[in-house]
């Protein structure tokens, strides 16, 4: 509790620092990640490179300045898109609990669920074609089971307690309550589920531009670097490591904000600091 | 010669005192009781003797068992002690055992664990153990499940697991509180038989008065973490020495003073009312059994009157409140609020603003994450419009419960159970309703608290005219608030009338039951206390 603050301060700070250089490399990086300069290609952390070179002698540092882009915007949105999608869904089937609605939404989140979500990116890049915004459509799809159902969860067990039962009779409807009471009492487990679908969709973002439904070349992203990289490993070892650095460091970051986020949007432990 | 003798047990938690100087003997095969309301360190003093203290305790002073000093062995012989030589049960008999194990696998597990027996033999004395607590092997054979028991039977099975091993000390902490008085009975007998038969002595813990004195052979009065006075039962008793001692007697049998206002009009009208729930079905095509919660229950209350419900649990009372409250659709029978249109199964919002309820649980019954201001304020959503005053009005129903204005900006958590109460009240009264249901409104409170919360429910009825639905199983408090009483059975109310009549001479053998299963402290014990000399 007493370092609730402090595990804020740290996340915020890691997650700033990428969030920091995503931005900064829309107006500025230090060299063009598309410029190819096959002289100075695979080159260790050096003073002019301070990240290496990739195996075309593009600055390393420059590609994971705008790979942080791609990755946390895709990761965000389609975290983002999981949860506005989702979390209604789940708090419907929980204010309908052992109704129709319910099952039919259960049933529905079941049948995402039973599909690989490689399948449908692929079926969607077949049709859209391959785009960052497609990977976003496709993790957001998937993300959208994961928090209907830590909604409903949530929210099953706040429906049995006499606060809900006096909203009742203080003539609230269901989705009212379900607003005002079960919403802001399920958002720590929401907080803690979306920071672990982040790392989840960096992963997944990362997958799919791996086997190429991601972000498209040139555009550098974490996840391709890495896949890039692999057969490199032996001796261009920093080619993998900054990259995947990079997205330990991002995920670390938002796992530890979420968890400060929690404690200090809930009154109790705020007080008791 | 005593069993144990604990001397001078200090307890700090995170630099917090929690105990200070705790000192008592147990003597074999007696039983011992420690009395006091909650916060006064009464099962903090039980978990002490097991070494089961939570992260952060400190702690001082000497716990002699055979001349061992408990508190100076090691985590490996403490584990060869507990369950041996000193066994415990616990309130809450629903969820102090294991739901996916058999009862016989967990009565046998503390004989196995121990090296006691093996599996079989452990299995062959677990079936004795549990003939012994009374459930008979045809009945309850070892491989039932936890949830095929009910309440009673399930601290049956707890009872046996701590007496497997013939424990020398079997710790009890509120072991009936969570049971139904009938039940209480049963389950404070066989304690009693136990510890006469078997020579265990027994560590009662409780907050009941009536409870300690059927039971206890010697008892002490706990006050924050500190015993204000000990002796045997009924010496300490009749002579209540000490001022909490008094304070907790006197608000046992607190009587709030009130007048019976009752006019003739008719506020609420149930008629007729049945409700039944689908079973699960038994064959594939046949009809779905279903369980009848109330069976045609009518009565109808009156204005400014105090009505009392009282029954078990499984009897259909919370159910009923539910339909009368519009939250539960019912199959028969109506409920007219003032002789209105019916409320069920559509409850207009003017009928609702009419009607409010206070729960149980000061804990849940509010959401945590919202102002006093708000909480109390939830019920003008019942109103037209939103009050324009609606910041005075919940200022005064603050103060009418006996908070300050000031509260409206705190957090509910920041709120002893008592206060919390004091604030569901006002939640209940910031609309000026003709009724309220009170369920089971003042049983998680303390003796001396419950006490004031009556005062208040009994002052408050007086100046706003209120009917009261007081729906409660225990029998004092019912007997302390209302001016008529239903007993209530298997959906059914068996018995009626004035509470004095009801209680003085009850005619259904049920209510008979009900009363003769209540504990109580014997009359002559509570006598004004003559000031003798201490003997």
């Amino acid at each position: 509790m007493r370092r609730a603050p402090l595990t804020l301060w740290i996340g915020a700070a890691l997650t700033g620092v990428f969030a920091l250089a995503a931005v900064l490399s829309l107006l500025w990086t230090p060299y063009d990640v598309t410029a190819m300069n096959i002289g100075a290609r695979l080159q260790a952390p050096n003073a002019q490179h301070w990240f290496g070179t990739d195996h075309f002698g593009r600055d390393v540092l420059s590609m994971i300045m705008v790979g942080a882009r791609i990755s946390i915007a895709v990761a965000v949105v389609a975290v983002g898109m999981g949860m506005v999608l989702g979390v209604p869904l789940g708090l419907l089937a929980a204010a309908n609990r052992g109704g129709l609605v319910d099952e039919v939404i259960m049933r529905g989140n079941d049948l995402i669920f039973a599909f690989p979500a490689l399948v449908i990116a692929i079926l969607i890049t077949a049709v859209f074609g391959p785009s960052a915004v497609n990977a976003i459509i496709a993790i957001g799809i998937f993300n959208t089971p994961v928090f209907a159902r830590v909604a409903r969860g949530g929210a099953l067990s706040l429906w049995t307690l006499d606060y809900i039962r006096a909203a009742e009779v203080s003539g609230k409807g269901k989705l009212r309550i379900s607003a005002e009471h079960i919403l802001p009492n399920i958002a720590n487990l929401l907080i803690v589920q979306g920071t672990i679908q982040f790392s989840l969709g960096i992963l997944a973002e990362a997958a799919l531009s791996y086997v190429g439904l991601g972000a498209q070349p040139p555009m550098p992203s974490w996840g391709r670097m890495l896949a890039e990289a692999q057969t490199m490993i032996s001796f261009a070892p920093h080619l993998a490591i900054l990259p995947g650095l990079a997205i330990v460091l991002t995920v670390l970051g938002l796992n530890l904000m979420g968890d400060g986020l929690r404690d200090s949007l809930d009154p109790k432990l705020r007080r008791a600091r | 010669m005593s069993l144990i003798r604990v001397e001078n047990l200090s307890l700090d938690i995170h630099g917090t005192p929690i105990l200070r100087d705790v000192s008592f003997d147990i003597a074999p095969g007696r039983v011992f009781g420690l009395v006091g309301e909650s916060g006064s360190g009464k099962s903090m003093t039980s978990l002490a003797l097991m070494k089961l203290l939570p992260d952060g305790a400190t702690r001082a002073g000497r716990a002699l068992m055979d001349g061992r000093d408990l508190f100076a062995l090691d985590e490996g012989a403490m584990c060869g002690l507990r369950g041996n030589d000193i066994g415990m049960i616990f309130q809450e008999p629903m969820t102090a055992l294991n739901p996916v194990r058999t009862i016989g696998d967990q009565v046998a597990e503390t004989l196995v664990i121990h090296g006691a027996a093996r599996r079989a033999e452990a299995l062959e004395i677990a079936r004795a153990k549990l003939d012994r607590v009374g459930l008979d092997g045809t009945r309850f054979p070892l491989d039932r499940y936890p949830h095929e028991l009910s309440g009673g039977q399930r601290q049956r099975v707890c009872i046996a697991m701590a007496i497997a091993l013939r424990p020398r000390l079997l710790i009890a902490d509120e072991p009936t509180t969570a049971l139904d008085v009938t039940t209480q009975a049963q389950i404070l007998d066989l304690l009693r038989g136990l510890v006469a038969e078997e020579g265990m002595s027994l560590l009662l813990i409780t907050h009941d008065l009536a409870v300690v004195a059927g039971l206890a052979d010697h008892v002490a009065v706990m006050q924050s973490g500190k015993i204000v006075e000990q002796g045997p039962t009924e010496a300490l008793f009749r002579r209540r020495a000490h001022p909490y001692t008094r304070a907790l007697f006197a608000a046992s049998a607190h009587r709030p003073a009130r007048v019976p206002t009752a006019r003739p009009d008719r506020l609420l009208e149930v008629a007729g009312l049945r409700r039944s729930y689908a079973l699960p079905r038994r064959t594939l095509f046949g009809p779905a059994p279903r369980m009848e919660a109330v069976r045609g229950v009518s009565f109808a209350l009156h204005k400014g009157e105090s009505l009392g419900l009282v029954g078990e649990s499984g009897c259909g009372k919370s159910t009923l409140t539910r339909a009368i409250l519009g939250l539960e659709a019912v199959q028969a029978g109506h409920i007219r609020l003032q002789g209105q249109t019916p409320i069920s199964p559509i409850m207009p919002k003017p009928a609702r603003a009419a009607m409010q309820v206070v729960f149980q649980d000061p804990y849940g019954s509010f959401n945590p994450r919202w102002r006093v201001a708000r909480l109390v304020a939830e019920p003008f959503h019942l109103l037209p419009e939103w009050p324009k005053d609606a910041r005075a009005r919940v200022e005064q129903a603050l103060s009418e419960v006996g908070l300050t204005p000031a509260d409206a900006d705190k957090y509910i958590h920041e709120f002893s159970g008592g206060q919390r109460q004091r604030i569901a009240i006002a939640r209940a009264l910031i609309n000026r309703p003709d009724l309220s249901v009170l369920d089971e409104a003042v049983s998680a409170l303390d003796v001396r608290v419950r006490a004031q919360i009556l005062d208040l429910l009994a002052r408050l009825q007086e100046s706003h005219g209120l009917g009261y639905l007081f729906i409660s199983h225990d029998l004092h408090v019912v007997r302390a608030i209302t001016d008529r009483v239903m007993v209530m059975q298997a959906g059914e109310i068996v018995e009626e009338g004035a509470t004095e009549d009801v209680f003085a001479n009850p005619r259904h053998p049920y209510t008979r039951q009900l009363i003769a299963a209540t504990p109580v402290i014997p009359a002559a014990w509570m006598k004004e206390p003559v000031d003798a000399p201490v003997v």
